[in-house]
């Protein structure tokens, strides 16, 4: 058994949350210069060129890359053999979230509930899930995630008869409803499988997924490529002013279903496509 | 679409400059212009309905979609990149109606909002959401003048200076995401 106090998971989640807003992930960096390399549009390659000057200057000052510092999603694997001590686990995750915001001068953008509105002042509760797992680490994974892109995401229940060729098509109309509304170009985290909920948690969980690494399943690595393709001929390119970049990847996950279901969901997110993880 | 060479604009805007605006050209704003997101949308519409006045009087300005996030010591705002400009779209024709010139957001408009902005005059400029650190860095100040207890959503008055922006919606009636997707759309309509 290894003992992990709260302490330590409120400061090293705190520090998360500061760094995932001001220094953008490394793998969306290198993805703005590939698809600067590739655009073909003048208009467009000056948004990408100042997406890249957007990080640098966002480093340089420790401000954030976005605005909306977003929504605060914890993926939490927790070794089995890991004994949490000085008290909850679930508080100290929020309690290192707010700390991180407060601190980090991140904007506070969750309120109470939809319907009241109230602003919760400190940007929580987070997202919270965890995987139990052997072993005796903590792996915090961190995601922020921005609401413009959380806005246009969606879940449709296929059937078998209409299969993958059905489900691609609704990933790219997906696509091409968000139009520059989502802040292209976009990341594209597809869930297939699961009951409806777990579908929509997958999508999310792919944008975990590094930028520019193929999935290991050859049969999902090349339905993800033909994705790509066919969202970046949609032509909404960089910011949506017209372009041959409208995606930087297609992220899919995949889980069990029910001999009846064939859920797909699709989530987006912006080119503000940000993360950070820990292991304690 | 042509590139014509940058557009320096002074804010408060007449008709006459927006005239010479086409969708595609890029502008460089100077001068004041006002925040203002969902929350503050609806408390003007809701003034509006009791015959309240408003926080600020829209004629000839510039609201620009922006929710900041806090300003760290020595700054005076911290990133402030555009919000989706649609879901203010409800609100947006009673504001072009008593003489709003200009929108600063990201994101398609309403058919309603685009009717208004050519029957009124009003062009809908983009800018690029993900560029916030560097548009912050074109804002000189800022002052909350409505709403406060809004926090991030309370309407500041930005004196900018060199704010860059992309003609979206002209005056006659284009529109720079349309036209833009058409040029490099490479699946004909309704093909997916």
């Amino acid at each position: 058994m290894r003992e992990i106090h709260v302490d330590d998971i409120v400061a090293k989640l705190r520090q998360l949350c500061i760094d995932a807003n001001i220094e953008i992930r490394p793998d969306t960096v290198a993805a703005y210069h590939r698809a600067l390399e590739q655009e073909e549009s003048e208009t467009g390659r000056e948004v990408l060129r100042q997406l890249i000057l957007n990080a640098e200057a966002a480093k340089a000052q420790r401000i954030p890359f976005c605005q909306d510092t977003g929504y605060a999603v914890v993926f939490v694997e927790l070794g089995q053999s890991v004994h949490i001590t000085g008290g909850s686990f679930v508080d100290a995750l929020n309690e290192g979230v707010r700390q991180g915001y407060l601190q980090g001068f991140l904007r506070k953008s969750i309120v109470n509930n939809p319907l009241a509105r109230i602003n919760t002042g400190d940007n929580t509760p987070a997202v919270v899930n965890v995987d139990i797992t052997p072993g005796d680490r903590l792996k915090i994974r961190l995601l922020i995630k921005g609401a413009g892109c959380d806005n246009v995401s969606a879940l449709r229940m296929f059937t078998q008869a209409e299969g993958l060729a059905a489900a691609k098509d609704f990933i790219v109309e997906v696509a091409d409803n968000a139009g520059p509304n989502a802040s292209p170009p976009f990341v594209i985290g597809v869930g297939m499988g699961g009951p409806f909920a777990h579908a929509a948690l997958l999508a999310q969980k792919a944008l975990l997924w590094p930028l520019g690494i193929p999935n290991p399943d050859k049969a999902l690595a090349a339905i993800e490529a033909e994705l790509l393709v066919r969202i970046n001929s949609l032509g909404i390119g960089p910011a949506g002013f017209g372009g041959s970049v409208t995606a930087l990847g297609v992220h899919i996950e995949t889980c069990a279903t029910h001999i009846a279901s064939f859920p797909v969901a699709v989530n987006v997110d912006c080119h503000s496509h940000r993360g950070k993880e820990v292991v304690i | 679409m042509s590139v014509r060479e940058t557009i320096y604009l002074e804010t408060p805007l007449t008709r006459d400059t927006l005239n010479f605006l086409r969708s595609g050209d890029q502008v460089q704003i100077f001068g004041v212009i006002y925040t203002a997101r969902d929350a503050a949308h609806e408390r003007m519409w809701k003034a509006i309905q009791q015959r309240q006045e408003l926080p600020f009087d829209p004629k000839g300005q510039i609201i620009y979609y922006v929710g900041p996030t806090p300003p760290p010591p020595g700054r005076v705002i911290g990133s402030a990149g555009p919000t989706t400009a649609s879901r203010m779209d409800p609100f947006t024709p009673m504001l072009i109606e008593r003489g709003l010139k200009g929108m600063i957001g990201k994101g398609r408009r309403s058919e309603k909002v685009r009717q208004a902005a050519i029957a009124h005059g009003c062009v809908y400029f983009g800018s690029v959401e993900g560029t916030a650190a560097l548009l912050s860095g074109c804002i000189q100040d800022a002052e909350v003048i409505a709403f406060a207890d809004l926090g991030p959503e309370a309407i500041y008055r930005l004196t900018v200076s060199g704010f860059p922006a992309i003609v979206v919606n002209d005056l006659f009636g284009r529109d720079l995401y349309e036209d833009g997707r058409r040029l490099y759309r490479r699946l004909r309509t309704g093909e997916h």
